[in-house]
């Protein structure tokens, strides 16, 4: 049942990350940050791997004359994150 | 934040409470939707006995002024719009306080401008529909653009308002093949279908 929990949300940064991108369509960094509150640094790590495997896309804009960096969840992402609530619900389920 | 693997209960209750902290910044309360909706019932029996006056008692005489009519109308319209706005607003205000979340984040913004973009063009088109005395299309464009504005702000806000939106467009279309009878279908929209969804968003959500 363990092995259905994906590693890649091992994380609860990277959980709240996909949680904020589920339901909020092109977010940028500093709303991220301010939702998980956390430094850049550590939010940049943790994005990284994210787009990585293809969890998240980074769209680079502009906002004006300042670029604006969006992200947000993708195909993949979506199916990966509800898998992993539905393993996390399973498991619940085998405790009680 | 501690980076560990948390027990699946704690993970699940922090993604929920993520969720929720992060789209439904505007916390539109059930009670603004009953409120709107009551204003409109009013303005609406208010715009009907204003109406029937006119006909039983002006029409045809010489004291028969359509331009008194439709200005005393603007009024209740502008009324009830003010009432409506002020009534949401408050609700809003005191369930975010409740929730502990900005009023004016960020998704509050996107969805007051995916929701006032349509909603604005469409008071433009119905004041060029009234200027060309077109008055039998006012109520259809008004549900019908009020419509689109729920339809395209649902995205940041409880996905709900994607449904009263709908409904908005049905009677707004349909309105469009039955003239005349505008301002019973507006009520129905814009009074019982503001209700309606108050009841259904405050039973689903704020019932505890």
């Amino acid at each position: 049942m363990i092995d259905k929990l994906n590693k890649a949300f091992d994380n609860r940064i990277r959980l709240g990350i996909m949680s904020v991108l589920m339901v909020n369509e092109d977010v940028n960094f500093n709303f991220l940050k301010e939702m998980l509150t956390i430094t850049d640094g550590n939010l940049a790590s943790h994005l990284k791997p994210l787009e990585e495997q293809k969890y998240i896309k980074i769209t680079k804009g502009f906002l004006g004359k300042k670029t604006n960096t969006t992200y947000s969840i993708t195909k993949i992402g979506e199916k990966a994150f509800r898998e992993h609530i539905a393993a996390l619900e399973e498991m619940l389920k085998g405790i009680s | 934040m501690s980076s560990h693997p948390a027990e699946p209960i704690q993970q699940l209750h922090d993604i929920k409470q993520m969720m929720e902290r992060s789209s439904r910044f505007i916390s539109l309360s059930g009670w603004s939707g009953i409120v709107a909706g009551v204003c409109a019932l009013i303005g609406a029996y208010l715009a009907h006995q204003k109406i029937s006056n006119y006909y039983l008692h002006d029409y045809a005489t010489n004291s028969a002024s359509p331009n008194d009519l439709y200005l005393s109308l603007l009024y209740i319209a502008i009324a009830v719009f003010v009432c409506a706005f002020i009534s949401a607003f408050l609700f809003t205000y005191f369930q975010s306080k409740k929730k502990q979340v900005l009023i004016w984040g960020k998704s509050a913004q996107r969805l007051m401008w995916n929701t006032a973009l349509p909603i604005a063009i469409g008071g433009l088109f119905i004041l060029k529909l009234m200027d060309e005395n077109l008055y039998t299309f006012v109520a259809p464009a008004c549900l019908i653009f009020y419509g689109l504005g729920l339809v395209n702000g649902s995205k940041y806000t409880l996905g709900e308002v994607r449904y009263l939106g709908y409904g908005m467009l049905v009677l707004g279309y349909i309105n469009l093949y039955s003239p005349g009878y505008g301002l019973l279908f507006w009520t129905l929209g814009f009074g019982v279908l503001h209700i309606v969804y108050g009841i259904a968003m405050w039973w689903k959500y704020e019932r505890n």
